[in-house]
Formats: C-alpha cells, sequence, structure tokens
C-alpha cells in the first residue's frame, strides 16, 4: 500500500530537502507483541511513506500505543520487524542472522525517531531551553558530531520560537501550562533533527481549550516533510492532518485509507460503530 | 428556611429593607449580616481592622512563660554549673576528641554512601546476582546490632590471623600482612560504620531513584540520552528531593551513632569526656560540653540541609522559598515601610 505525502516540495525546510526524498520511510511487517499472557499486538503490517502522515484511532487498549513505542523501540518486538530507510530497528543484518543490538547503538537509532509522550515527561528541573538543549549534546549520532553547547542552545532558541515559545526559554517545565509543556516538548523531539515524529496521544493530557495550540504545532511539522505517525483521539485534526488514518481494535489493524473514506464511508463494521461513538453527533462529516 | 430562600431570589432587597415578617423577626437574620451590602456601595475609603484571635495570644503567652522558666531555672540553677562546662568545652582534649568525631562522620559517612549509592544501582539491576548479593547485605548489616559489628571487626585477629591478596586456590600473594596490625581502632571504628551506613544509604538511595517518574526515563531512553549521562543528569538529581530528608538525618544520626565507638577505647569526643569525669567527677557539665557540641554540629548540618534542598528543589515549585536571609530582608523592609506610611498620614 502506498500513501503520498501531503507536503508541498516548495515548503520543505531547508534542513530536510537536503537530506533527499528517501528520508523517513518507516516498514512495519508482521509485528507482534505480548504482555505476559495478553497479545496486545497481533501482526501488524503498515508502511508509512517518506513525510507522510498516519494517523492512528482505535478504542483504548486497542494496542496503539504499544505499536507506537516498537517503533523506536522502547518496547522489544516478539515478531516481525520494523525498519527505517532499510534499517532495522533494535536489530543488526549479519548474512542471515539478525544480531540483537547493543544499548549504544539501540540510542544511536532513537536519535531518528523522535518521540512526544501524552504527559510530555519533560524534565522538571531543567528549563525549557535546557530540556530542548540537552539531547544533541550527549546522544551518539551516526554520521553526524554532536553538538557543542552553544550549538545546541542556539538550536534550541530557534526551536522554541518555531513552537511560539521563545520567551519561555528559562522557564522550568512548572511555570509553564500544560500546552506550553507539550510544545516544548514537540521542540525537544526536533532537536536531533529527526526522520520519524511518533506522537502518542499528545493532547490527551490537555485542557481543551489548550488542544488547539499543539494540535497547530504539528500542522506545521505536517507540512514540513518529516514523517509523522501519531496516536490521537481528535477525529477532527486526524481528518485534517493525515494522509491515512489507521483504525486498529485489538491489536490488529481493521482498516486503513485516506481519511475521507475512513470517515465517510468505513468499510468495516467495527470502523463504524466506533466512529460513531468518539464523533458527536453535532460534528459534520 | 424560607428566609434563606427569599435571600438568594431577591439579595438586593433583603440587605437594606426590613424583611417582612414570614423571614425576619423571629430569626433575627434581618439588617446586616456579614457579607451583605448595598450593590454599588464604594468601600475604597474605608477602615480596614484584622481579625483578632485571642486564643492565639493566650496560648503564645502560656508558652513563652514557659520558655521563660526553663532558660531561668538553666541559667541559676548552681547545679548545672556553667563555669565548669565553659572551662572544659575548648580544652585541647575535648577539641582533639572533636576532630576525632568529624574524622569519623565525614569519613564512614561519605564512603558509607558511595557504598549505598553501588548497593542501590546492584539492587535495581537486571542481574538476579548483583540483587540478591545487595540484599543480603542490608539484610545482614540491618539485623546486626552496630555494638556486635564494631568489636567484630575489632576482633578481627582472632577469627583470621593474617589477611591477604592473591589469586584464590594458588600461592600467588600480592599483599599479606597480620591483621591486627591492619585493623588499628580507627579502621575497626571507620569499618564499622561505613558498613553499617552503607546498607541503610543503600535504602534510601534505592527509594529516591524508585520515586523518579518511569516517564523520565522512558524521555530520556527516547533522546538517544546515554546509560550514565541518564542517571546523573536526570534521575539522580529529581531523586535528590526524596533522597536529601532523610540521608541528612541519617548523617546527623551517625554524627552521635559515632560515640558508640567507646567501646573500642578510641578517643572521639564521647569518650574523651568519659575519660574526663571519671577523673574529675564533673559528670552533668561534661556531658553537657558532649552535648553542647553535638547540637552545634547537627545545627550546622541543618544549615547545609536547607541549603541544599533548596538547590535540588528547583523546577520542582514554581518559585523557590525565601532564604531565611531574604526572609528577614524582605520584613524589614515592609515592615519599615508600613510603620513610615502609618506615620505619615498623621
Amino acid at each position: 500500500m502506498s500513501i503520498r505525502t501531503s507536503a508541498a516540495p516548495g515548503s520543505a525546510p531547508a534542513e530536510t530537502a537536503a537530506s533527499g526524498p528517501t528520508r523517513g520511510l518507516v516498514e512495519i511487517t508482521g509485528v507482534r507483541k505480548s504482555f505476559g499472557t495478553a497479545e496486545v499486538l497481533k501482526g501488524i503490517s503498515l508502511t508509512v511513506d517518506p513525510g507522510g502522515v498516519a494517523v492512528i484511532v482505535g478504542p483504548s487498549g486497542s494496542g496503539k500505543s504499544t505499536l507506537l513505542r516498537t517503533i523506536n523501540h522502547l518496547e522489544k518486538v516478539d515478531g516481525g520487524y520494523i525498519s527505517i530507510d532499510g534499517m532495522l530497528v533494535g536489530y543488526e543484518v549479519r548474512g542471515r542472522t539478525l544480531h540483537e543490538l547493543r544499548e549504544k547503538d539501540i540510542l544511536k537509532q532513537r536519535t531518528e525517531i523522535g518521540m512526544v509522550f501524552q504527559n510530555f515527561n519533560l524534565f522538571p528541573h531543567l528549563t525549557a531551553l535546557e530540556n530542548v538543549a540537552e539531547a544533541p549534546v550527549v546522544a551518539p549520532r551516526s554520521g553526524k558530531v554532536r553538538s557543542t553547547k552553544a550549538e545546541a542552545r542556539r538550536r534550541g532558541l530557534e526551536l522554541l520560537d518555531r513552537v511560539g515559545l521563545k520567551d519561555r526559554a528559562d522557564a522550568y517545565p512548572r511555570q509553564l501550562s500544560g500546552g506550553q509543556q507539550q510544545r516544548v516538548a514537540i521542540a525537544r523531539a526536533l532537536a536531533l533533527d529527526p526522520k520519524i515524529l511518533l506522537f502518542d496521544e499528545p493532547t490527551s493530557a490537555l485542557d481543551p481549550e489548550l488542544v488547539n495550540e499543539v494540535l497547530d504545532v504539528i500542522r506545521e511539522l505536517a507540512k514540513s516533510g518529516t514523517t509523522l505517525i501519531i496516536v490521537t483521539h481528535e477525529m477532527g485534526f486526524a481528518r485534517d492532518v493525515a494522509d491515512t488514518v489507521v483504525f486498529m481494535d485489538e491489536g490488529q489493524i481493521v482498516e486503513q485509507g485516506s481519511p475521507q473514506q475512513i470517515f465517510t464511508r468505513p468499510r468495516e463494521e467495527r470502523t463504524r460503530s466506533f466512529l460513531s461513538k468518539v464523533i458527536e453527533p453535532a460534528f459534520n462529516i | 428556611m424560607s428566609s434563606a430562600a427569599t435571600k438568594v431570589a431577591r439579595p438586593d432587597q433583603s440587605a437594606h429593607e426590613p424583611v417582612p415578617d414570614e423571614a425576619g423577626a423571629g430569626t433575627g437574620t434581618t439588617g446586616n449580616l456579614p457579607g451583605q451590602h448595598q450593590p454599588g456601595t464604594d468601600y475604597s475609603g474605608y477602615r480596614l481592622v484584622a481579625a483578632k484571635h485571642p486564643w492565639r495570644w493566650v496560648g503564645t503567652a502560656v508558652v513563652a512563660l514557659g520558655v521563660l522558666a526553663v532558660s531561668w531555672s538553666l541559667a541559676t540553677n548552681p547545679r548545672w554549673e556553667w563555669g565548669v562546662v565553659a572551662q572544659w568545652f575548648t580544652a585541647r582534649s575535648v577539641i582533639n576528641g572533636l576532630v576525632e568525631t568529624l574524622k569519623l562522620t565525614a569519613i564512614s559517612g561519605l564512603l558509607g554512601f558511595v557504598l549505598g549509592f553501588i548497593l542501590a544501582l546492584m539492587r535495581l539491576s537486571a542481574s538476579p546476582l548483583l540483587v540478591s548479593v545487595s540484599w543480603t547485605f542490608s539484610w545482614i548489616f540491618r539485623s546486626t546490632p552496630l555494638l556486635v559489628q564494631m568489636l567484630l571487626w575489632y576482633n578481627l585477629g582472632y577469627l583470621y590471623d593474617r589477611i591477604s591478596l592473591g589469586i584464590p586456590f594458588t600461592d600467588v600473594r600480592f599483599f599479606d600482612v597480620q591483621t591486627t596490625s591492619l585493623i588499628s581502632q580507627f579502621a575497626a571504628a571507620v569499618l564499622g560504620l561505613t558498613l553499617n551506613q552503607a546498607a541503610y544509604s543503600a535504602e534510601i538511595i534505592r527509594g529516591g531513584i524508585l520515586s523518579v517518574d518511569h516517564g523520565q526515563l522512558e524521555a530520556a531512553a527516547a533522546l538517544g540520552i546515554p546509560a550514565w549521562r541518564r542517571s546523573t543528569r536526570i534521575i539522580l538529581p529529581q531523586a535528590m528531593r526524596a533522597i536529601l530528608p532523610t540521608a541528612f538525618n541519617e548523617i546527623i544520626g551517625l554524627v552521635k551513632g559515632t560515640s558508640i565507638v567507646y567501646v573500642l577505647a578510641y578517643s572521639e569526643l564521647f569518650y574523651t569526656v568519659q575519660v574526663i569525669y571519671n577523673r574529675t567527677q564533673q559528670v552533668l557539665p561534661l556531658l553537657l560540653v558532649a552535648t553542647l557540641w553535638y547540637v552545634v554540629i547537627t545545627s550546622v548540618l541543618s544549615v547545609f540541609q536547607y541549603y541544599i534542598e533548596r538547590h535540588y528543589s528547583k523546577g520542582a515549585v514554581r518559585t523557590l522559598p525565601l532564604t531565611p536571609l531574604q526572609t528577614a530582608r524582605k520584613f524589614f523592609a515592609t515592615h519599615a515601610a508600613v510603620t513610615q506610611e502609618a506615620r505619615s498620614p498623621r
């Protein structure tokens, strides 16, 4: 299956344009994962094209978040594999064998994959700028030199500016609103210049009036050519930003397609019943 | 209850009009109830009177009287023998003992916490052997009396004649020494206090690490921050908030706990004053000398604790609490301003 990126060629910033068009192809093949006796992923296969925006929706407990966490190897898969631009996540191919990577090399891979958490997980004892500028200085990175502190700070300020928080650079997370914290978290994920960004319900912990400021930042990112994979309950946003919508239930992909198709003509009964529950009657499709 | 209903329904009327019979007269709720007001009144010119707390003043007076009585008796009862206390307080032998006490505290406190940190990491590791060794260590050293440990270390020479380091099961020896010459009183004291301290601090540090939200570790891992940096930069600074109060408890306990090494006839502060009062028979004043020094050390440590805790609370509170110095300055600044203000209009 193929997903076209919605990014207009001219809108991509220089940094992504320079890396070429094959940046951020995600291929998930037959991924299985169990916690104890509960199988939460029952053979998931999904391809997201470079620069594409995939939005995963589904009832809670359907395995959406777990799938997201397997992509950057926060969860080890029990079966199947995931590759990013042909690079196998968590393993190295030598001849006909797969060798599990050591911690150091996994960290290297993770710097290509940014992640934004539901609860932000900002480091509370560091300022907004320190949060953003920490990883580029210390994370091991393949093919890139680590930033100096000064570079990381300069770039950090740029990124905070991009999410509209340049003037709060020296604030501690607890001094920021939820929406501001999540925007700092997005800037932090961008600081490593990742090929792929994973969003795990980025607005679920926010007050309703703060949701949009975060979604606006993500909308901007969707135009930038970075591959985005987003787990969310914001159906309006999903329809708006996604190239492809994936509906998951009970550890399986029930159906996937364009937002137009999924939201107006769902093929599966389960999709239809889920959507009828989460989309308010007043919400006109 | 009809009165309440009326008031809710027509708050503007009930406030300044005599309320009709059905509501008011019997219950006495007519007129100026607290909080009732005429809408649109301008209160800006009114004088403000603070709420009065007579019982707070009574309590304060009683406690002040008690404090005064205790101070008076301390100062005037000749049996406290303050002259003797003053005479011995800075005596050379007492100061030497004090230095030994501080030395023991510093060395075994430091080594204890370093070893405790390693034990805590072992306990949290994925290796079952490391976990059980760490657990066993804490179990043994927490379940035997410090006094017994101390005597055991001092008498190690009885159990093992010589101590040597070499390759096990061969005759290669890098280092071989008579136990009694290696374990001096000082070594036995440090060994006993350190190992005992390590067992307790391991649990304190482990507790601190566990108190940090797991999401912090995940976020750091997702950002590719290396493991060592993750511990030192992300987890430990946050764990410190939970570790510090208990850790200072332990160190303060250790200051006084060092007095237990008197069983080894090691001349730290407590043993020194014992030797003196056995000679001079001035038991109470000399115990007071030791006590006062312990109080001094603890006070200094408490000040350190305050500032270190304040340092690590960065980001955990929205605004850092003022230091006592800042509080005092602010008090005098505002107090001076208020008294001036109060005077000027008259």
